[in-house]
């Protein structure tokens, strides 16, 4: 029945469009698919690249990278971030750029480096009128095309730190678990606190951006992270690993606990913070931060865990990521003294 | 152009006509994974997803984000979600849309959480089953049927065993139903938690640490629980040794504990049923923390102990200096257990008849090495309660025909 309307429905919409042509940016970005109503079921669809396989871009198509990024089991990612010809990007503030409707986040996930390198999934978000849509791609063994995975996957893979893993593709439902605030589906990345001052000096120049705000790339820069205070980095990792969920109006709203760059409350960062819904995930603790003690912080014990019901965040990773936990360790342990 | 207006035609229809629920069959079998969840992301608000009977092998949670589907298996013993090798995820099954309707299903050793519906309002669970198959341990799961953060919960006939935390645990939430349940061996059968308007009544509660569990937490966005009623209860034999991972505040629920109130506003205990708690089949304190939030009340304030049956309990209460208080009371201590603890003449009231003992404590927080135990003497109930307005939305007892 649904499925019938649907197709009615783009039928009547084709019709009353008249001539339903390609409505491609010069550079074959297909800037109806992404501003549309449909699911494609091949990336490739959107033309967002001149070459999937090896993620060269199309014209409109711009990669970026974050200071500080997200752990996912180690995977390297490659962001691109899409705008429709004559539109642009406003900032706001050090937080979340602005981007307009029809324009499209990208991101590809990969396992190994040069050759070796193997394309798992690119995950896309589409500014559409009703909102940002979220999907994932899978990608074939040929690299040559990466087809809807709507319910997720599992893929074997070997993480750089040489773990087989069965890595998990997310859900478009989990999709929304992390990028889910306020009931509406969000960016997490682009925050102008952690893109570099160049590249968004650089989306200014090319009249894509309007100014470099205040407080733009405020966060360490991962690799560089020693030249950065214990506190800065392992708060900036928060920011990024946990915060999505772990901030009011989010998906772990519930625990109280707020582990956003800007929160400034040592309670809502988990100080002698006592658990609620944390279940075994606690272990034998009762603190989300003891200073001085990261032994005895929840935080530590369920990042440092690989086992679902005690592992923190909940998706996206099915490892420890040992610097992560290092970073925030060092914070806590600096915290006592 | 003849075939133009046809199309046209028939795309006004679906855009204009009310869209007719569809349902979508899914059967146990290889792929369940996949086709379950697409099932679950592809489903148009009010469709029925009809779950055959039959065991699913998932490996990862679940999740829905639609609203007003029902999601209907074949009965709690015919269709059983198994998630032994769940690999990822908080909980077996995630809801977070409104209008949702969960019945006749079961799920089996989910990884963590069993259903959890976080911000899902109006939302109906009917005949859900949620077990750990090895009984108590402490690698069992949090929580087996959690909503959180919602207005609108009718929780009836669902049966919940082996969770490390609460069997059902409904926080931070408003108009709430809990009936006609069994929660067995749980460290926390039933748990109400910064939570209004709660009615939790018919229920079985056996083999748990504590029966049934009504408090308020510090430092969550939602505070200020009560006006709750427990009633028609069978709350027997909660003799299970606690074993709730240490960090978590029901871990410091006491083995033997029918209904524990603590930190609570307008909360009515009446018409229940207790037999063979070894600790106390009611007790009601302050929560007695070091905390940091001012809007918190630690204290338990205008709670009613009605008339209830009270058999054989206390008699071996998991208390320090037990042997000295079992001598004191004759064997046996008396089926009330209060902390003493009150706020201007909003303390503890018990009907007629029902007899306790005090810790005559003053303050929220002074350890029970300054308890100064005697029996109860407290006034009776002079409020008189109005039920209207407490337990879940009328309408949604429509679901569950």
């Amino acid at each position: 029945m649904r499925l019938g309307s649907t197709f009615f429905l783009a039928a009547a919409l084709a019709l009353a469009g008249g001539v339903a042509t390609r409505a491609a940016d010069p550079g074959g970005v297909d800037a109806a698919l992404v501003a549309g109503e449909t699911m494609p079921q091949s990336l490739s669809a959107f033309g967002f690249f001149a070459n999937g396989g090896a993620q060269q871009p199309n014209a409109g198509v711009v990669p970026y990278r974050l200071k500080t990024p997200l752990y996912s089991d180690g995977a390297d990612k490659l962001r691109f971030v899409y705008l429709p010809a004559g539109t642009g990007m406003t900032a706001d503030g050090p937080g979340l750029l602005r981007l307009p409707v029809g324009s499209a986040l990208i991101k590809t996930f990969a396992f190994g480096a040069g050759a070796e390198r193997r394309l798992i999934e690119t995950r896309v978000l589409l500014h559409r009128a009703e909102g940002w849509v979220a999907l994932p791609y899978l990608w074939n063994e040929a690299q040559t095309e990466a087809t809807l995975a709507l319910a997720g996957a599992r893929v074997a893979v070997t993480t750089p730190a040489g773990d087989a893993i069965s890595y998990r593709v997310p859900n478009k439902n989990q999709c929304k678990e992390c990028h889910g605030l306020d009931d509406a589906v969000v960016p997490i990345g682009p925050k102008a606190r952690n893109l570099s001052q160049a590249w968004l000096a650089r989306e200014v120049a090319s009249g894509r951006l309007d100014l470099v705000p205040g407080g733009a790339g405020a966060l360490p820069t991962w690799e560089a992270r020693s030249e950065s205070s214990a506190a800065s980095t392992a708060r900036a990792y928060l920011d990024v690993n946990c915060a999505h969920c772990h901030q009011p109006g989010a998906m772990a709203s519930n625990s109280g606990l707020d582990l956003r760059w800007e929160q400034q409350d040592l309670a809502a960062l988990g100080v002698m913070k006592r658990p609620v819904a944390a279940g075994r995930g606690a272990g034998d603790l009762s603190f989300g931060v003891v200073p001085g003690e990261p032994d005895q912080s929840i935080l530590i014990h369920r990042m440092a865990s690989a086992e679902p019901g005690v592992a923190m965040p909940e998706l996206g990773k099915s490892t420890v990521d040992r610097e992560g936990v290092d970073a925030v360790r060092r914070w806590i342990a600096e915290m006592g003294r | 152009m003849l075939k133009v207006s046809m199309f046209g035609a028939i795309a006004l229809t679906v855009l204009t006509g009310p869209v007719a629920a569809a349902t979508h069959s899914v059967a146990a079998g290889e792929g369940a994974q996949e086709r379950l969840q697409e099932a679950l992301i592809l489903a148009a608000p009010g469709d029925e997803i009809v779950l055959g009977a039959g065991r699913f092998v998932l490996t990862d949670g679940l999740s829905l984000d639609v609203t007003g589907v029902t999601v209907r298996g074949a009965g709690m013993d015919e269709t059983v979600l198994d998630f032994t090798g769940q690999q990822g995820s908080g909980e077996g099954l995630l809801v977070t849309s409104d209008d949702v309707t969960l019945r006749d299903f079961a799920l089996e050793n989910p990884k963590g959480d069993g259903v959890k519906s976080k911000g899902a309002d109006n939302i109906v669970y009917h005949r859900i089953r949620v077990r750990w198959t090895k009984g108590p341990d402490a690698l069992n799961g949090a929580y087996a049927i959690y909503p959180v953060e919602s207005t609108g919960v009718l929780i009836d006939g669902v049966q919940v065993s082996g969770a490390s935390d609460a069997g059902i645990y409904v926080g931070q939430s408003r108009k709430i139903t809990v009936r006609n349940s069994i929660a067995e061996a749980n460290v926390a059968g039933i748990e109400i938690e910064n939570s209004r308007d709660a009615l939790v009544e018919n229920n079985i509660a056996t083999r748990n640490t504590g029966g049934i569990l009504v408090f308020d937490l510090p430092n969550l966005p939602v505070m200020g629980g009560g006006n709750v009623i427990v009633r028609n209860n069978l709350v027997v034999a909660n003799d299970t040794p606690n074993f709730a991972p240490p960090g978590n505040i029901v871990a410091s629920v006491r083995r033997g504990t029918g209904v524990l109130v603590m930190a609570n506003d307008r909360v009515l205990v009446e018409n229940n049923v207790f037999d063979n708690n070894p600790t106390a089949h009611v007790m009601v304190i302050a929560y007695n923390q070091p905390y940091e939030d001012e809007r918190y009340n630690p204290n338990a304030r205008n709670v009613v102990i009605g008339q209830n049956v009270f058999g054989r309990g206390g008699d071996d209460p998991q208390i320090d200096g037990k042997d000295l208080l079992l001598a004191a009371f004759g064997g046996a201590l008396p089926p009330v257990m209060w902390d003493g603890v009150a706020e201007e003449g909003n303390g503890l009231r018990v009907a007629p008849g029902v007899s306790g003992w005090s810790l005559n404590l003053i303050d929220a927080g002074q350890p029970l090495s300054a308890a100064r135990p005697g029996p109860l003497a407290v006034p009776e109930p002079a409020i008189t309660w109005q039920t209207d307005g407490i337990g879940a939305p009328a309408e949604l007892e429509a679901r569950l025909r």
